[in-house]
């Protein structure tokens, strides 16, 4: 593979672009691989990338319905923190966020981290307990977030009105560190360098069945044929149940869709992750100076990847009371992802009933900031069995009552 | 918008009258029952991409409950009936069957 880079730009300046190379292959189905990868969105490619670059195990056939990152990984509002308030999420969350600070480099494509802080909004008394005890929780679980005030909020986000109608702004949690990535650049940079170590990316290639014999994996039945593995791991967020019913388990989650908005594109006004959770928006501004809005889930189950209008209008609703010279922006799209969520909003990585089988799912509706950290824990439990970042966040939990109860801490779904 | 018909006031209600309760037909399990029933109880949801059966509240009308079979798929509406009873009744059945032949739901089919 030609790595990227300035002088390649230049290089290729001279010579109408004409040496790009492909950035990763289109091939076929071997008969069999050492581990099948199901789902080549963020997390499935991450998980790929950590087997080759941590454990060494490159036979690895990454496998995809649809087109690659083309789930949820490109249908986020690309938002980053690690800001929660149980132990075992900080690790892992903390983890992905520390590998999203160094992923350009590591992947040598620019997946344009931008740490520009994000400040989740208190706007009730009980916002304020919780958050300042998020950020004492943080400060001992080495979480460098703090609890800042309504005027530095203002300082940070001047076209904020914080001393809203219904809910003004009486602080915040603030995480410098948070910010955004771009999120197919994400998908991409992964997929090229499982590509470049020899892993294959099957995209159009759906999995119809799972074979088991004496209740361990073999292998799986696709749209492209049988292909044989000694493991499998199961990364495919909202369909997750789907796939677990064809290898004969349930899993503790439900599907429902969560939609996401942009704006028409402006002038810089914003420059910071905002989180408005008790009047329920989020927004922060891409490079291209559009307005990336985020709301709520729709309240029931749903796979068609849209959802019903008056969560938008709710969610826009909200955004304006906070930013009302929003009140006149002309939105351009909308789009939904199914996501997949689980009773105590955290997720599952985890071994399964099935032996040889793995399964990575119940990010819910905040996936995306844990892609590295989950792809480099998945990796572990698959290649060595176990790993401590994974280890409380087993299928079983339920049954022990060892929730992750992260729906208490935010409030909301997060 | 998804807009459903309350059998109990007979109001074609839109989803924003309406609140979602989540899977229809529980068995309920408690102090006494194994501890994998009481898990699935708690936790196992029916989850599937296609015909589902959950309970609503019409909460801002008649304040009642009612039971409403969906497909998850295509949002499509199979109909609505009264909560008071442990399985959808046969019409609601066969209207399902007449759109997704061979269809099955936890016990029922």
């Amino acid at each position: 593979m030609k790595k990227y880079s300035a002088f390649a730009i230049a290089r290729e300046a001279f010579r109408q672009h004409t040496g790009w190379e492909r950035a990763w292959a289109r091939p076929e189905p071997k008969k069999k691989y050492d581990v099948i990868i199901v789902g080549a969105g963020g997390h499935g490619l991450a998980t790929a990338y950590h087997l080759g670059k941590n454990y060494g195990i490159t036979n690895v056939a990454v496998i995809e319905k649809g087109w690659l990152g083309g789930g949820n990984t490109g249908r986020n509002t690309t938002i980053i923190r690690s800001n929660y308030l149980q132990d075992s999420s900080a690790a892992i969350y903390e983890k992905a966020r520390s590998l999203y600070e160094t992923m350009s480099q590591d992947l040598n494509y620019n997946v344009m981290f931008s740490p520009r802080g994000v400040i989740m909004l208190a706007q009730t008394q009980s916002e304020i307990r919780g958050y300042q005890r998020t950020a004492h929780a943080n400060a001992l679980q080495g979480v460098k977030t703090e609890w800042i005030s309504p005027q530095r909020v203002k300082e940070l986000v001047p076209i904020m009105n914080i001393d809203g109608p219904r809910y003004p702004v009486l602080g915040g949690l603030y995480q410098a560190r948070g910010g955004t990535a771009r999120h197919d650049a994400v998908a991409w940079g992964y997929a090229r360098a499982c590509s470049d170590m020899g892993m294959d990316i099957i995209q159009q290639c759906e999995v119809t069945g799972v074979r088991t014999n004496a209740g361990k994996v073999v292998g799986v039945d696709t749209t492209k044929g049988p292909i044989d593995c000694d493991k499998l791991g199961m990364v495919v967020a909202g369909h997750a149940s789907v796939l677990a019913q064809k290898a004969g388990f349930r899993l503790p989650i439900e599907s429902v869709a969560l939609q996401a908005l942009v704006s028409e594109p402006i002038k810089p006004c914003m420059d910071v992750v905002v989180m408005a959770n008790t009047v329920h928006g989020y927004m922060s501004q891409s490079d291209k100076g559009e307005m990336v809005i985020g709301g709520g889930t729709d309240g029931y189950n749903n796979y068609t990847q849209r959802g019903s209008f008056h969560h938008i209008e709710e969610t826009v609703r909200a955004l304006v009371e906070t930013f009302p010279m929003i009140a006149r922006l002309k939105m351009l799209r909308q789009w939904g992802g199914i996501v997949d969520v689980t009773g105590d909003r955290s997720p599952i990585l985890s071994k399964t009933p099935v032996e040889g089988i793995f399964v990575n799912c119940g990010w819910g509706t905040g996936g995306f900031k844990a892609i590295p950290g989950s792809g480099w824990a998945m990796a572990e439990l698959m290649a060595k069995g176990q790993s401590p970042l994974t280890e409380e966040f087993n299928m079983f939990r339920f049954r022990e009552g060892k929730f992750i109860d992260e729906s208490v801490a935010a409030g909301v779904a997060h | 918008m998804l807009t459903l018909h309350c059998p109990n006031c007979g109001v074609h209600a839109d989803e924003t009258d309406l609140h979602a309760e989540g899977e229809a037909h529980l068995k309920r399990f408690a102090s006494g029952s194994s501890d994998d029933d009481f898990h699935d109880y708690m936790f196992q949801r029916q989850n599937p991409k296609g015909v589902h059966f959950e309970r609503w509240k019409h909460v801002y009308g008649c304040g009642k409950y009612f039971l409403a079979a969906r497909c998850t798929a295509t949002l499509e509406v199979f109909g609505t009936y009264s909560a008071q009873t442990h399985e959808p009744p046969q019409a609601i059945k066969d209207a399902i069957t007449a759109k997704r032949p061979g269809w099955s739901w936890g016990d029922f089919s």
